[in-house]
């Protein structure tokens, strides 16, 4: 095997050195009736040309977004990666290290999580975020589960017009804490949250209310009734919001969120078919920041007064205080929130804000042409930022296998939530103008 | 390794300068102004660094030069299994067909994604003796709790509402009851006998009608096998609980035995250690659980099976839910498919043999100069104590730092909880024979060291890019932050 490098003269040194005649007799602790007799029913094994050429093989069977056009986002998003991500996170130093425990020879890790937090802060307009969570939908479960315990209370307040599989994974973390859900619904004229509904509320035992910024519909909230009502009544302020709409948008910072979560996979990860991306976690307040879930790198100095960074506030996690743990999370997304970090580095204030904005333009520039098509309305009046729905009385789905026989990736059909007719459509700054005019000019084809 | 602090990005700036350009804007645009009302526009700009391509390049090659890697050297850390990454597996992930496709698109286009995750859900189902597999879990943790909700499904589904606790030894992980917590069950601890496993008897006493399930490592953070693995599983099944594997270790038993044939019902893999996925610096990992037959209607989705030719998603019929986004980390655990792929069932068992091979050779050679507290054969990692260097005041510590002085990166220090100055060392299968002495020689010296110049150790490290950084101040007032 490849990567064994033990030789057979080797091994029977170390047999000798143990005294034993073959290495079956390290395990002899198993009992023997539960020991294997016969080989694992696995394939044989590969030399490395077989197995890329495998795995060139089954990548082949994908139709990938190099080769086609794609108008799908909500939630993993086709924005431009800059070359030099790849290269800077292949370095062994970074991608064959572990979690920094030993600080004195972690220091580029270390560094460069202390810089991911600071630039998670600065876009979120937050006092700190932690070294990153496994994606936006885990993180806001954990930001809700966060808010319970800041306030003892165990109401949790979602609005209908959350990412409906962020949905799902809050409600699968909060069922198991017996914390309830109450809903939020939105306005079918605006698609935005429904401000007389907040009325049907008691907010007295609110823990927080969650609001995604734009919401799933690609549209923006509000956000001011709701932090309103919610932070008057002691509960927080809980904002899922598109990293990329921070370029433009209002900082929850300056909104007055409590907690900040998304998904990170828009600033510089590759799609990857929905993963690892990475979820990233922000917050304000001495006493929120000493509840947050996960790991955290703090500034510090060494014997010699020199900077330096290690974890700390270390008796949150799971190693030092076990099951009374803020969280349980171990392994988080170091190497994807290092991309983050490269990310907004090399795009700096300019860039940073140019990918909203030109996102922004070309989304708007394909809903104006796609309202040209007969038959296609839009069905939400608020504004929208990316992302935008388009309704449509046609079978989108079906729609979607004709456009792929010409190279395009259409919108996500919303008929898998319930919402027949609908389709959402996201535009980033990658997409070219010629793309989106030969996709209108085919879309209207087929709608037509 | 630079001995010197650098600077952060934030302090590298100089306003205007530019590091990557988009294309020129080709659609007519629109004033911001009539598309987004003023009152929702950012006013506070935030502070992003203005640096050059070449200033991020240096920059984080320099941060690169001060960080300790597998690919730079021995990295012993016990229970974390830190054995070469293959790196044909980077190429593999970043093919476009892989890399570049999205959640969303139609089955029927990423049909190459699907079959890969159903065969690598079979063959973790082949290689644990169970049945079915999901791929959501982000990280072992992660799988913890999804097989905790499952072993909580399991029984409120049968109506059997009462179970509220699960059983964990004194030598389990942290994240074993901080899961626990995650998902509302109690924990009651059983203790370690003078074998360093469970102790059976106590065991016993511990079960009854509101166990849930039992949550074992074996071979256990000793490093040990635990023997009495049979009647574990029967004292628990007996009282109506399930045992879950956390698969921590299960890089000592490939294609030996399988957590199925033990007794247990779930099991989590952490790709990341078993299947060799790179840790890149605390994650990505993948942690996948597998289970029963009878259990797999709880499985958290959506999962992949196999009809009519066609691979298609699916969500268990009792599913507990989703528990992240998607479909897991794809590109983590496509490695792990592709590790398997090139080892095959005689390479896996290799891989086990080999591994507790080299511990059991690093054992023996060290068990002189250091206090060994179990005395019997180990697996694919076992623990020392430093506690005979004590009486020169030294600890376990300055013995870990004083590694890093010799250019290795130290054990896993002070766990598990259960034995005293604790020093656990996995050497794992891919390291040469070679550099397994040279450690040993490095760690008897430093034993030497302790006895006759322990300043050496309580003053390590030295030649490290930093000395001994200030936790304590760190933690007190805390700066997670640069600010300007």
């Amino acid at each position: 095997m490849r990567y064994l490098p033990l030789t057979s003269e080797e091994k029977q040194e170390m047999l000798k050195t143990l005294g034993i005649e073959s290495v079956q007799e390290l395990f002899e602790d198993i009992p023997g009736d539960m020991r294997l007799k016969e080989d694992l029913d696995l394939p044989k094994g590969l030399s490395e040309a077989e197995l890329v050429r495998h795995f060139h093989e089954l990548a082949e069977k994908n139709a990938n977004l190099t080769s086609n056009v794609s108008f799908l986002g909500a939630g993993s998003y086709d924005h431009l990666i800059p070359s030099i991500i790849k290269h800077i996170v292949g370095r062994g130093e970074f991608l064959t290290a572990y979690t920094p425990y030993q600080a004195e020879i972690s220091q580029g890790v270390l560094q460069s999580i202390f810089e991911y937090q600071t630039l998670i802060a600065e876009i979120t307009g937050m006092e700190a975020a932690n070294a990153s969570m496994y994606d936006g939908a885990s993180a806001l479960a954990e930001a809700c589960l966060m808010a319970c315990a800041a306030t003892r209370r165990e109401v949790v307040v979602l609005p209908r017009n959350l990412h409906p599989e962020w949905e799902q994974v809050v409600r699968t973390y909060l069922e198991n804490q017996n914390v309830s859900i109450t809903y939020l619904a939105f306005d079918p004229k605006t698609g935005i949250i429904d401000l007389p509904s907040l009325e049907n509320i008691d907010w007295d035992e609110v823990a927080c209310a969650v609001v995604q910024q734009p919401n799933f519909f690609g549209l923006m909230e509000n956000i001011k009734p709701v932090k309103k009502l919610v932070q008057e009544h002691g509960g927080l302020l809980v904002m899922a919001v598109d990293p990329i709409s921070l370029g433009l948008l209002k900082s929850p910072g300056e909104l007055g969120a409590d907690i900040v979560v998304g998904d990170g996979q828009s600033l510089g990860n590759s799609m990857g078919f929905g993963g690892p991306s990475l979820g990233f976690f922000a917050t304000r307040g001495n006493k929120l920041i000493r509840r947050m879930p996960g790991r955290v790198v703090g500034e510090t100095v060494d014997e010699d007064g020199r900077r330096g960074f290690v974890l700390t506030l270390q008796t949150r996690e799971q190693h030092i205080r076990r099951e009374k743990a803020t969280s349980n999370i171990c392994s988080n997304q170091a190497l994807n929130a290092t991309i983050s970090a490269i990310y907004l580095s090399v795009l700096g204030k300019k860039g940073f804000s140019d990918v909203a904005h030109q996102s922004l333009q070309k989304a708007h520039y394909l809903k104006q042409r796609l309202l040209q098509i007969p038959g296609l309305s839009s069905p939400f009046s608020a504004p929208s930022f990316k992302e935008f729905v388009i309704k449509g009385a046609v079978n989108w789905e079906e729609i979607n296998l004709r456009l792929l026989d010409q190279g395009f990736l259409g919108g996500l059909s919303l008929a898998r939530y319930g919402l027949y007719d609908l389709v959402l459509f996201s535009v980033t700054e990658a997409r070219t103008k010629e793309e989106m005019d030969n996709f209108v000019n085919v879309l209207g084809g087929l709608v037509g | 390794m630079i001995n010197k602090t650098i600077p952060l990005i934030f302090e590298r700036s100089t306003p205007g300068r530019l590091g990557y350009q988009l294309p020129n804007l080709d659609v007519p645009e629109i004033p911001v102004s009539e598309l987004i009302p003023e009152e929702y526009l950012r006013v506070e700009e935030p502070e992003l660094p203005e640096v050059s391509e070449l200033e991020v390049v240096r920059h984080y090659t320099q941060l690169s030069r001060i960080n300790y890697a597998v690919d730079v050297g021995f990295y012993p850390l016990g229970s974390c299994t830190m054995k070469y990454n293959p790196r044909v597996h980077e190429d593999l992930a970043a093919l476009p067909g892989f890399a570049n496709i999205h959640p969303y698109q139609p089955e029927s286009s990423v049909q190459g994604a699907l079959e890969l995750m159903y065969n690598l859900g079979k063959h973790l189902a082949t290689i644990s003796g169970l049945e079915a597999t999901t791929l959501q879990p982000a990280a072992g943790a992660h799988g913890e709790l999804a097989g905790l909700m499952v072993i909580k499904a399991y029984h409120t589904h049968r109506g059997d509402g009462q179970r509220t606790e699960i059983i964990i030894p004194d030598s389990a992980h942290g994240t074993n009851p901080a899961s626990c917590a995650m998902v509302g069950y109690n924990v009651v601890e059983v203790p370690s006998n003078e074998r360093g496993a469970v102790d059976v008897e106590v065991l016993k006493g511990l079960v009854g009608p509101k166990t849930a399930g039992l949550m074992l490592t074996n071979p256990n953070t000793l490093g040990l096998f635990d023997e009495n693995i049979a009647d574990i599983a029967e004292i628990v099944h007996d009282a109506g609980g399930l045992l879950y594997y956390d698969g921590a270790n299960a890089n000592a038993i490939l294609g030996i035995v399988r957590p199925g044939d033990m007794g247990f019902d779930v099991v989590h893999y952490n790709l990341h250690k078993t299947f060799s996925t790179p840790h890149g610096g605390g994650g990505p990992g993948a942690g996948p659980i597998v289970v029963s037959e009878e259990l797999a209607q709880f499985l958290p989705g959506p999962v992949v099976h196999k009809d009519a030719g066609c691979y298609c998603f699916s969500m268990p019929e009792h599913s507990v839910g989703r528990i992240c986004s998607f479909y897991g980390n794809f590109l983590v655990y496509l490695k792990a498919y592709a590790y398997i792929l090139s080892h095959g069932s005689d390479g896996l068992r290799a891989v086990s043999e080999t591994a507790v091979l080299h511990a059991n050779y690093m054992m023996r050679s060290l068990q002189e100069y250091y206090h060994l507290p179990y005395d019997r054969i180990c697996m694919h990692e076992f623990v020392l104590s430093g506690k005979w260097q004590r009486e020169y005041g030294v600890r376990t510590l300055d013995i870990a730092k004083r590694l890093l002085d010799y250019g290795y990166h130290a054990p896993t220090v002070y766990f598990p909880l259960n034995v005293e100055e604790a020093i656990m060392i996995e050497p794992t299968e891919t390291e040469p024979k070679s550099t397994m002495d040279e450690f040993i020689e490095v760690m008897r010296k430093i034993a030497k060291e302790a006895k006759d110049n322990p300043e050496l150790l309580t003053s390590a490290p030295q030649n490290t890019p930093l000395k001994r950084l200030d936790e304590a101040t760190a933690a007190r007032k805390p700066i997670l932050r640069w600010s300007k």
